[in-house]
């Protein structure tokens, strides 16, 4: 990206602003399904702080992934559990909000303090800007391929996993004899959950 | 443009995320407090990468990588999710406590 200086940390601005506005809202706002949009606005965000830092194709990448496909998920989890219910209040709620935020904020100084005082090894290479793309594809083609090949196995076993973890109980052997007259799936009905669950409390 | 500038809001990215993950009592907000803690480690990555290596940029791969795994844990994690409101019929943090005592 070659824009000047000025532009560039004014829009760093507006763009830190937003994000950090917007993981505010993720987090205190209590409707959870605002929670959701505003997580895709800090998605948004950060993408435009990937287009700052000269790579435009992680910021294509995660335009892609998070807002298209993680951000759409939680979503459909939301809808799926979305029950109304009001937590039962717990005891010294206050204290643990307190005591978390006191933790999280002396972290931020930590981290602070060690950013600032930290005497970075700045390079003076020249920036690759555009040509990040074919860089990213000799990389993984290269020194990065068994990692890459790794990441292939890791979302096949996740695809896996999701649906062997998603998906409806079976009803036992017995109870399945038994229901195959009447011609019915071999699943379980919603509402008959809750006896099974009286049945085997270990479940 | 600095690099610590990024790195601090990183910082700050990151302790919303812990301060969401420790106290939210819905459990589809803590995988989203997970996101934002991830995404934080992701804008370190990429300011390293611009900022001290922008002749080899490997904090780009390493980015991407982070992405991918974080997309296999959103789909693990929230199925995981679907499974216990299934068994337990809440998304209260606080009554799952089946291997707490």
């Amino acid at each position: 990206m070659n824009l000047a200086e000025g532009v560039q940390i004014v829009s760093f601005i507006i763009l830190a602003a937003a994000v950090v506005a917007a993981a505010l809202g993720v987090v205190l706002i209590p409707s959870v399904v605002y929670a959701a949009f505003l997580l895709g606005g800090v998605f948004i965000g950060i993408a435009g702080l990937y287009l700052l830092l000269n790579a435009s194709f992680v910021a294509a990448a995660q335009i892609l992934i998070y807002v298209g496909a993680v951000n759409v998920l939680i979503l459909f989890a939301i809808m799926l559990v979305n029950k109304r219910e009001d937590f039962r209040p717990v005891k010294f709620a206050w204290a643990r909000r307190g005591v978390t935020a006191a933790v999280c904020g002396g972290l931020f100084l930590l981290l602070g303090t060690t950013i600032i005082t930290t005497p970075w090894a700045f390079s003076t290479a020249t920036p690759v800007g555009d040509d990040a793309v074919y860089l990213i594809g000799e990389h993984f083609f290269s020194d990065f391929l068994l990692p890459f090949e790794l990441a292939s196995v890791l979302l096949l076993m996740a695809l896996i996993g999701a649906i062997v973890l998603a998906r409806r109980d079976f009803l036992p052997e017995s109870a399945l004899t038994a229901s195959t007259e009447n011609l019915k799936l071999p699943e379980r009905p919603r509402e008959l959950v809750a006896v099974a669950k009286a049945d085997q409390p270990s479940n | 443009m600095q690099l610590q500038y990024f790195l601090l809001l990183a910082a700050a990215l990151f302790c919303i995320g812990v301060y969401g993950l420790v106290t939210s009592r819905n459990a589809v907000r803590v995988l989203m407090s997970i996101e934002l803690m991830l995404n934080a480690v992701n804008i370190n990555l990429m300011a390293f990468s611009n900022y001290l290596d922008p002749a080899m940029i490997k904090g780009q791969i390493f980015a991407v990588f982070v992405i991918t795994v974080a997309a296999a844990e959103a789909a693990v994690g929230l199925a995981i999710l679907l499974a216990i409101y299934r068994n337990r019929d809440t998304v209260d943090m606080e009554q799952f406590n089946l291997l707490k005592w």
